[in-house]
């Protein structure tokens, strides 16, 4: 990469745009894109298969990037080793749906369940402070702990909350007269549309709706273009919301802050003999990152109609670990490459694969692994070759598990994670000096995963 | 004298640990309603009896299958997360075996669909009879199979995954577990499908019932057998590692590498012989447990490993002895947090105990003592 740089460097004004590490990042957000519009054109997809696959990408890229930064914040920046992260993104999200689900004030049919009818934006708001609270309150006296006792308590956490939306016990009841409740099992049904609640707000809708149709109608999607540019409008507004989480966890980690973070990672004794308050500067950094997880949970799950316990089971934080792994812990650019990457290829990559196949093939798996291996004997691979490919729903995790492994034992620091980023917000020193000097910038993210 | 010596300590308690005092409180507090519970009869002393019978079951699965996850704790130095998938591959593997043999090799049914456990409903457990009395043969090559195809995994998986790393730190062991884990887990279900099966003909297991105060208690063979082979491994364990040099080796490893090391230890052949006995361990448990509970599947183990870690903490990592009484009062935790609790929040209790030990006593309670 800094060969890339220093070629570039000499362009000129060329150079000095490249230099920014959002330029970089949105050339690669933007070159996935590329691939994935290129299969679509090599597949002849149609416009509305087109736009969907775009939409569906930058909802993946955003909610992954933003979640891995929030986990930067803990593990890259400040050491706190979270495998509980689904556990956060459950509370922001079940507390948004509670406060902002449409008020019930008799008792509802079964099966569902009211809310407190709050508006939206406060439903958001309440959810990432009750993500972050929660997070106080693990944090309080888990800090103590060595990080793999922590990871236990975080991953128990994540459990004893799953556990306790699907109790039924809290199903439903009566509070302060409004018949609110978790849900249970069956889960919570959010009667609100978050894309037409913000242009609600901004007093676009009815335009909106009206253009929806005639680009439609214009781009040949068919019938009923709105659910299409509805996904699309939602996926740009998580890459918007993943603008703000970069530029947020970027000024905060080169702030006198995040310093102080950095050197908590790096050695915590030193900085406490400095007269650092260790452990307040942990759990605020712990607070922060919850609460963001929070965000990215209601980001992730506020648009898809209904929410269920066994959607948070800790496979997605093994996700977020796996995006934050592959982009480098410490780097804030890192955790935006390694999420993209993972939504692209790891995350969507398999299953768009499969599709691939599956349209172009027209062959129709048998239902067992036995029955798919039994024709091997006779030399016959074609229906394993085909179980397998329809099977990529449960394979994609055995790769992400390879992946992750070939990662911890060949590039543990990730794509980007030794690289020198400086500190502070301004630049240190002149441009043509900058390569001969590196005394002042401080290191982006030396652990690895490995020097503890 | 006695009052206020007492009520000395328990002030010079509160100040100096006050969750301690808390936790102190709260446990006499429930010990005094479970009694006051039976007094006036809201619990039935055979309810309770039934409640801790489960729980010692549970609790010798945790114990026997905790036995490997502290001793890889403590000699490799790592929280291995793939251990639970270790115990639901061993599982698998085993009960494959035990329908291979009741199925007559092909003859009940398909040998395909006998090596996968009967996946996608194409032959079930209780067709073909299985169980200790129904099928004795079976299940005792089922045990045996468990345990071998467990140690094969795991000591496969440590070539591959764990030996490369082996001398970085423990959190990058910890991260590349995970990473084994959902491989493995995922495999499992390609391989042998999502559906929870019933592998046993439940209705055919002979019981005993035993008389209580108030009703009665009914203790089956698969239970009576679970208890068996737990006792007997855990006595087998016990003699290996007090009274053989290998015992001694692994003693001396768990307490301090490097001096093991020095003093000749092949510290290499410990190493593989804690994955053959810890792995062994955790297949023919999870086989047991299979036949203790009737079902299987594919995600049966990671379900455990939450309170099988929690059962190793309070233990203390690296006592053999700790496990076992960790994983006994973490199984009697879940099962009579039923009295008080709603039941789905039963292993929410589990987790909860463990959270509170690694907070208030993060050595266990056999703290300080390795592998001893």
């Amino acid at each position: 990469m800094s060969d890339a740089e220093s070629t570039l460097e000499d362009q000129g004004v060329l150079g000095a745009v490249w230099d920014h590490d959002a330029v970089k990042l949105t050339a690669l957000v933007g070159a996935i894109f590329g691939i994935y519009v290129l299969g679509g054109v090599l597949l002849d997809f149609g416009m509305r298969q087109q736009l969907n696959s775009i939409a569906q990408l930058a909802f993946l890229i955003g909610v992954f990037a933003m979640l891995a930064l929030a986990l930067n914040l803990h593990w890259g920046y400040t050491g706190l080793f979270n495998i509980g992260v689904i556990g956060f993104m459950a509370i922001g999200i079940y507390t948004t749906a509670v406060l902002s689900k449409g008020a019930s004030l008799t008792e509802p049919s079964a099966g569902t369940t009211g809310g407190f009818g709050l508006p939206l934006w406060v439903g958001i708001i309440g959810g990432v402070v009750a993500a972050a609270l929660f997070g106080g309150l693990v944090a309080l006296p888990a800090l103590r702990l060595r990080a793999d006792y922590f990871a236990i308590v975080t991953v128990g956490i994540s459990e004893i909350v799953r556990f306790t939306l699907l109790e039924s016990t809290f199903q439903q009841g009566q509070v302060f007269g409004y018949w609110v409740g978790l849900g249970g099992g069956s889960g919570l049904i959010l009667d609100f549309d978050p894309t037409e609640r913000l242009l609600g707000a901004l007093g676009l809708l009815e335009p909106y709706t009206a253009s929806v149709e005639r680009i439609g109608i214009r781009l040949g999607i068919g019938a009923n273009p709105k659910p299409v540019f509805d996904t699309l409008l939602y996926g740009l507004i998580l890459l918007v919301f993943l603008v703000g989480f970069y530029v947020l966890l970027q000024r905060l980690g080169n702030s006198p802050y995040g310093r102080v973070l950095k050197a908590i990672r790096e050695d915590e004794e030193a900085t406490k003999s400095l007269g650092k308050d260790t452990n307040r500067f942990k759990i605020k950094a712990f607070m922060i990152g919850c609460g963001l997880m929070g965000l990215g949970g209601i980001l992730f799950y506020a648009a898809q109609g209904a929410i269920t316990p066994s959607a948070f089971r800790p496979r997605i934080t093994f996700f977020v670990w796996i995006a934050l792994i592959i982009g480098g812990a410490g780097s804030n650019t890192g955790s935006v490459v390694g999420g993209a990457v993972f939504a692209a290829f790891l995350f969507r990559g398999p299953l768009f694969f499969k599709n691939i196949v599956q349209e172009t093939f027209q062959v129709n798996a048998v239902d067992t692994f036995a029955a798919a291996a039994a024709p091997l004997a006779s030399a016959n691979p074609i229906p394993l070759v085909v179980y397998t490919i329809d099977s990529m729903d449960q394979l994609q995790l055995v790769i992400m598990g390879l992946v992750l492994i070939y990662l911890m034992h060949n590039r543990p620091e990730g794509a980007l994670g030794h690289r020198k980023e400086a500190a502070s917000p301004i630049q240190l020193r002149n441009r043509r000096d900058r390569e001969t000097d590196p005394s002042t910038a401080t290191d982006g993210g030396q652990r690895g995963v490995d020097d503890e | 004298m006695g009052v206020s010596d007492s009520y000395e300590r328990g002030r010079d308690l509160l100040v100096e640990d006050p969750i301690r005092a808390v936790i102190v409180v709260a446990f006499v507090i429930l010990v005094f309603d479970l009694v006051r519970q039976l007094a006036v009869g809201a619990t039935q002393f055979s309810e309770l009896a039934v409640l801790l019978k489960d729980g010692l079951m549970r609790g010798l699965f945790f114990g026997l299958a905790g036995i490997g996850l502290s001793m890889t704790y403590s000699i490799l130095n790592f929280a291995n997360f793939s251990h639970g998938d270790l115990i639901t591959g061993g599982a698998f593997g085993g009960m494959a075996v035990t329908y291979l043999i009741a199925g007559g090799f092909g003859a009940q049914a398909s040998i395909g669909s006998l090596i996968l456990v009967g996946t996608g409903g194409s032959v079930f457990g209780a067709d073909l009879g299985i169980g200790v009395a129904t099928s004795p043969v079976a299940v005792l090559v089922g045990v045996l199979a468990s345990g071998i195809i467990a140690i094969l995994l795991a000591l496969f998986i440590d070539r591959v995954a764990y030996k490369p790393v082996r001398d970085r730190s423990g959190i990058t062991l910890l991260i590349t577990s995970i990473g084994v884990a959902f491989a493995l887990r995922y495999l499992i279900l390609f391989v042998f499908g999502g559906a929870r099966r019933g592998v046993t003909q439940s209705g055919a297991v002979p019981t005993t019932t035993v008389p209580m105060i108030d009703g009665t208690l009914n203790i089956n063979l698969h239970e009576a057998s679970l208890l068996a082979v737990s006792v007997l491994l855990m006595l087998g364990l016990h003699l290996l590692l007090q009274r053989t040099r290998l015992g001694k080796a692994m003693r001396a490893m768990a307490d301090n590498e490097d001096l093991a090391r020095i003093t000749g230890i092949p510290t290499e052949r410990v190493v593989r012989y804690t994955w053959i006995i810890g792995a062994g361990l955790a297949g023919i448990a999870g086989y047991m447990f299979v036949i203790w509970n009737g079902t299987l599947h594919w995600f049966q183990g990671w379900i455990l490993l939450l309170p099988i870690f929690a059962a190793v903490i309070l233990g203390g990592i690296g006592s053999i002895y700790g496990a076992i009484v960790g994983g006994l009062v973490i199984g009697l935790t879940m099962s009579i947090s039923v009295v008080w609790l709603p039941s789905g929040l039963s292993r929410a209790a589990a987790f909860f105990i463990m959270i509170t030990v690694l907070l208030v006593r993060p050595k266990g309670i056999f703290s300080g003592r390795a592998t001893a």
